[in-house]
């Protein structure tokens, strides 16, 4: 096997033949999904469901893995993106792509005004912040009954078949088809963000990461990276939104609640917060994990904390970056 | 009308001292550790169900005076174990090991105690009101402010004039001068941690003798003292003090006027400091950045 | 710490979770059954976790108890009947996925669900759309058998319209007509109080009220408005933890002196975390156990409390008739095909022995509303036998207090 390091930035090595396999193989496991899944005890909702919350995670996995910001209160632009998606196909027009689109402007611009607002400050009090925010949108969408049906949440939506001149995706069935159409949206979002990552702007955020100090000795704008790092993240994650809002036909106030954004964060830390897929693998084994022992017990919570509580203090690098570790060693 | 406006101020007395209270704790815990505890409102839940659990044995008395104390040796356990090791750690780690423990405390409240509420006994002498024209004043609510008074009056002489409490200020400020100082950080942390949790469990018995006990208690006053905390400013005990009297008072004011709006109206000062004044009333800047 | 240690503990655990992974996985579903040992599988979904809990496992002890009771006598069309109860953490995501999970991956032939009338209505979509059978055993939200109403989709306990026509005779009867309300402001707060209104101002009476959120702990600022507003009686519309803390105040505040209380619905689950002077007012009761005229609840009672050392509540007769309901549509329809359950269950007539109460309880075929008696009754402190917290006074026919099939708004859409 070749390897090429590039040296700008830290530490993005380029490992080409097993960069390729890597992605043969998740993308071979992603398409096989319903073939299987069932064969192991899954069902294929359960890995839509893993690929919407993967790509929320992503989305913050580009603040919090990428750029060594964090923010626990992601779920706030994540349920505006489920809020968007479920008004727009509620109250305006019936058509999936327009909702997605409205879905993720709504997350990605109140993330990008409120990063504004933040983005002097770091640390602990940045995390702050972003948490008291999030509720804020929690606290409005389940008092504004008349609009966003409040408490019970936004209902009377369905998705809609998406028509392509001749060709008509009906995605309403939910089932195969529509976990396909997850597929490629994710795969689009996933390549975008790979995009992202190896251009300078990319590279740029690493450095800020490495070192901020020395980023701007260096002459980078950090405050402005950092800002448009919160603001594209926020993008992403509002896009997995509206995803959840079209997998489940509902929009609930619990996809803005903290507890969310904490999931969010435990399944970039799970997978291992510093690589590219790590936070899908995060999500793959968190929503398992969850489903799984929630069906076993009703104290799956004392589950799900105890297993929160291992990864910090003994698993902090996530599978894939102890497995990375294991490889340079 | 006068009815009406010493109303308003008892009210927003209360629960602004509750308020204070709760972010009092974690303010403490914040500014020595960075640690920013999520499990905070477990923490007063379990002091409310502690209480519960000994009253039978201790009286109502002998129980408030008692939980505090446990739960504060319960925070010290887990401090030393748990907390303890990611210190210096980025911040994500605290965030999510704290996260994890209130999972945990939780379900182990819900395991013990049961789903359902449980009501907590007052003497008495408590409940009853002050007098007939003042019927919505019971003994109880001015026993909470007045407990409320002397906690916060105990927690800052303490750290005004002990030397422990000067040795977490000074921690506070620079943590490392103060090691380098001859000062066991380790033990200094944990004892803070301790202190915090003493806070919260106390706001949990003074909360259980006014909405019974449940597992999920705590949940609804964690965000307001993380408001609290904003607010007043990150880093500022007495800006916690203010932030948390400030939103109280604004709640119970709005609650009057317009009731559906008393927790919309936390969230618009939040919104508003953000925009206008983010160090807070009382931060300085540059604190905790 | 050193970090090769660190490594070996992290290796451990690595393996032992795996270990314990893989045992589960090469366990799982290559046992192949003779089909007519497959059991007949009703899924369940609940909030067992969250501010709900209580109510959800009462409702699952019911249908546990049900299941059993079920098998012991046969089973349903011959086979033994499985409950498979999944946790919906009231979560509206969760209880979607679950009920795809049990649908798709479990093939159960009914679901059961949710006590959270959003999820109940989000489960329905799911429900609906894969034509399973669906029996909403305590989520009250009106639509679900009004203008949202599937024709999957059955429903036990009651609508607000009937729990409001229920009780508002017997309050301006034994107190007057002036009330002021105290109402959550959420979907089901709004049309609780919409129904009290329409009742109360059928017999002529005026009001006042506030809208509350739904967490709110502090009643200081409504009961003094309330005391000066002078009514007849304080309408409590509040639920769960908040109804506690509100008739808490209310009774320090003495005005129990002043005016009567009474509402829709005060939980058997409720009561009981009351403290002793909150014990009181003239409420609701979906289901009551003490029946000491009909022999079928007495029999029921003490084979309950025998079997699970508890008092069953409304939520336990709710998740004891679901489980039954699925029995007998499916007896009665020969098939556990969900569109042939669905016919079968319409205007079904419960048998004493299930309906435990008197007079005649039906599925009503317009709405899938189920018509039991409405127990109307005085809540107070114990007074020496267990769990004895009501005297009920009126037993009000379902039917006379829901209103017609066209004022829910329902209108029926059959299977394609």
């Amino acid at each position: 096997m070749t390897m090429a390091i590039a040296s700008l930035g830290g530490r993005l090595p380029i490992v080409t033949h097993r960069r390729e396999l890597t992605l043969v193989l998740i993308w071979g496991a992603l398409l096989l999904v319903p073939f299987w899944l069932p064969l192991l005890g899954g069902y294929t909702a359960l890995a839509g469901r893993v690929l919407v919350f993967g790509l929320a995670a992503m989305g913050l996995n580009l603040l919090l893995g990428f750029t060594g910001v964090l923010s626990f209160g992601h779920a706030a632009y994540f349920g505006l993106g489920a809020y968007g998606a479920g008004l727009t196909l509620r109250y305006l027009v019936h058509s999936t792509p327009l909702a997605m689109l409205a879905g993720t402007l709504l997350g990605g611009l109140a993330g990008t005004l409120f990063g504004l607002l933040i983005v002097r400050r770091r640390g602990v009090y940045f995390a702050m912040c972003t948490i008291a925010f999030g509720q804020l949108w929690y606290y409005l969408a389940y008092s504004w009954n008349s609009f966003t049906g409040g408490f019970d949440g936004l209902r009377d939506f369905e998705r809609q078949p998406i028509g392509f001149g001749a060709f008509t995706l009906h995605i309403e069935d939910g089932g195969t088809m529509f976990y396909f159409f997850l597929l490629a949206v994710f795969a689009a979002a996933a390549a975008l963000m790979g995009i992202l990552l190896r251009s300078p702007f990319g590279r740029t955020l690493v450095a800020i990461r490495e070192n901020e100090r020395r980023a701007r000795f260096l002459g980078i704008p950090v405050e402005r990276h950092i800002w448009l790092s919160f603001s594209i993240s926020c993008f992403f994650t509002a896009l997995a939104g509206t995803l959840y809002a079209l997998l489940n036909n509902f929009a609930d106030p619990l996809t803005l609640h903290y507890s969310l954004s904490g999931y969010f964060v435990v399944m970039t830390v799970i997978g291992g917060m510093r690589t590219f897929w790590g936070p899908l693998l995060g999500a793959a084994v968190f929503v398992s994990l969850q489903d799984y022992i929630s069906s076993m017990t009703v104290n799956w919570m004392s589950f799900v904390g105890a297993i929160f509580m291992l990864v910090v203090l003994f698993f902090p690098r996530g599978l894939l970056g102890t497995i990375r570790r294991q490889a340079k060693a | 009308m006068t009815q009406l406006i010493l109303f308003n101020v008892t009210n927003g007395l209360i629960i602004g001292a509750f308020y204070v209270l709760m972010a009092l704790g974690l303010s403490l815990i914040l500014n020595l550790s960075n640690v920013i505890n999520f499990a905070h409102g477990n923490f007063l839940a379990l002091g409310g169900y502690m209480a519960y659990a000994l009253s039978p044995t201790l009286g109502y008395w002998g129980a408030l005076i008692v939980s505090p104390f446990l739960i504060a040796l319960i925070g010290l356990i887990v401090e030393r174990l748990m907390i303890r090791r990611i210190y210096g750690r980025d911040p994500v780690y605290s965030l999510l090991l704290t996260f994890g423990l209130a999972f945990v405390m939780q379900d182990a409240a819900r395991y013990i105690w049961g789903p359902n509420g449980l009501p907590l006994g007052l003497p008495d002498v408590l409940a009853q009101p002050i007098s007939a024209d003042l019927f919505f004043i019971t003994y109880y609510r001015i026993f909470m402010v007045a407990v409320v008074i002397v906690a916060v009056a105990g927690l800052f002489s303490f750290l005004r004039y002990s030397r422990i409490g000067l040795r977490i200020r000074a921690g506070t400020l620079d943590l490392e001068t103060v090691s380098s100082l001859g000062v066991n950080v380790r033990h200094l942390r944990t004892f803070n941690f301790a202190l915090g949790c003493l806070l919260a469990g106390l706001s949990g018995v003074l909360a259980a003798g006014q909405i019974g006990l449940n597992p999920n208690m705590g949940d609804d006053l964690l965000m307001p003292s993380f408001i609290a905390i904003i607010v007043g400013g990150v880093g500022s005990l007495i800006g916690t003090l203010f932030g948390g009297l400030l939103i109280g008072m604004a709640a119970a004011l709005t609650t009057v006027f317009y009731p559906s709006a008393s927790e919309a109206v936390i969230y618009a000062i939040l919104m508003a400091v953000l925009l206008i004044r983010p160090r807070g009333l009382v931060g300085e800047e540059g604190m905790l950045s | 710490m050193s970090n090769t240690t660190l490594s070996v503990r992290r290796r451990t655990l690595l393996q032992a979770g795996l270990a314990l992974g893989a045992s589960q996985v090469v366990g799982a579903p290559f046992v192949i059954k003779a089909l007519g040992d497959e059991p007949i599988k009703i899924g369940m979904v609940d909030p067992l976790t969250g501010v709900l809990s209580a109510l959800a496992q009462s409702e699952v002890d019911g249908a546990k108890y049900a299941t059993a009771e079920v098998n012991k006598k046969g089973g349903i069309l011959g086979r033994q009947v499985e409950l498979l109860v999944e946790d919906s953490a009231n979560d509206v995501g969760t209880g979607v996925q679950k009920t795809r999970k049990l649908i798709d991956r479990d093939q159960v032939n009914a679901i059961i669900g949710d006590v959270n009338s959003g999820i109940a209505y989000a489960m329905s979509q799911v429900t609906n759309e894969k034509k399973v059978f669906h029996i909403v055993a305590g989520g009250h939200t009106d639509p679900i058998t009004g203008t949202n109403c599937k024709w999957n989709v059955f429903r036990v306990c009651n609508t607000t319209t009937m729990d409001a026509e229920a009780v508002t005779p017997e309050l301006v009867k034994k107190f007057g007509k002036k009330w002021f309300f105290v109402t959550p402001d959420y979907a089901y707060g709004h049309t609780l109080q919409d129904a009290f209104i329409k009742a109360l101002t059928k017999l002529g009476g005026t009001y006042e009220g506030d809208m509350l959120p739904i967490n709110n702990t502090d009643f200081s600022a409504t009961l003094i408005k309330a005391k000066a507003y002078k009514p007849n009686v304080l309408l409590n519309n509040m639920g769960g933890l908040t109804q506690i803390n509100c008739m808490k105040q209310f009774t320090q505040f003495g005005m129990q002196n002043e005016m009567g209380l009474g509402g829709a619905l005060f939980e058997l689950e409720s009561i009981k975390a009351c403290p002793v002077e909150a014990q009181t007012g003239w409420w609701d009761f979906e289901w009551w156990w003490n029946q000491p005229n009909v022999p079928e609840t007495v029999k029921f009672v003490s084979d309950y409390r025998a079997a699970t050392k508890k008092t069953p509540s409304a939520r336990d007769w709710f998740g004891y008739v679901s489980v039954h309901s699925v029995r007998l549509a499916a007896e009665k329809a020969k098939s556990l095909d969900g569109p042939k359950l669905a016919a079968a269950m319409e205007d079904m007539e419960l048998p004493p022995d299930v309906a435990l109460q008197p007079g005649k309880v039906v599925y009503r075929k317009g709405d899938h509303e189920l018509m039991p008696n409405i127990f109307v009754g005085e809540v107070h402190p114990l007074k020496g036998t267990p769990d004895d917290y009501a005297s009920i006074s009126t037993l009000v026919p379902g039917a006379q207090a829901a209103g017609t099939v066209e004022e829910t708004g329902c209108k029926m859409v059959e299977p394609s």
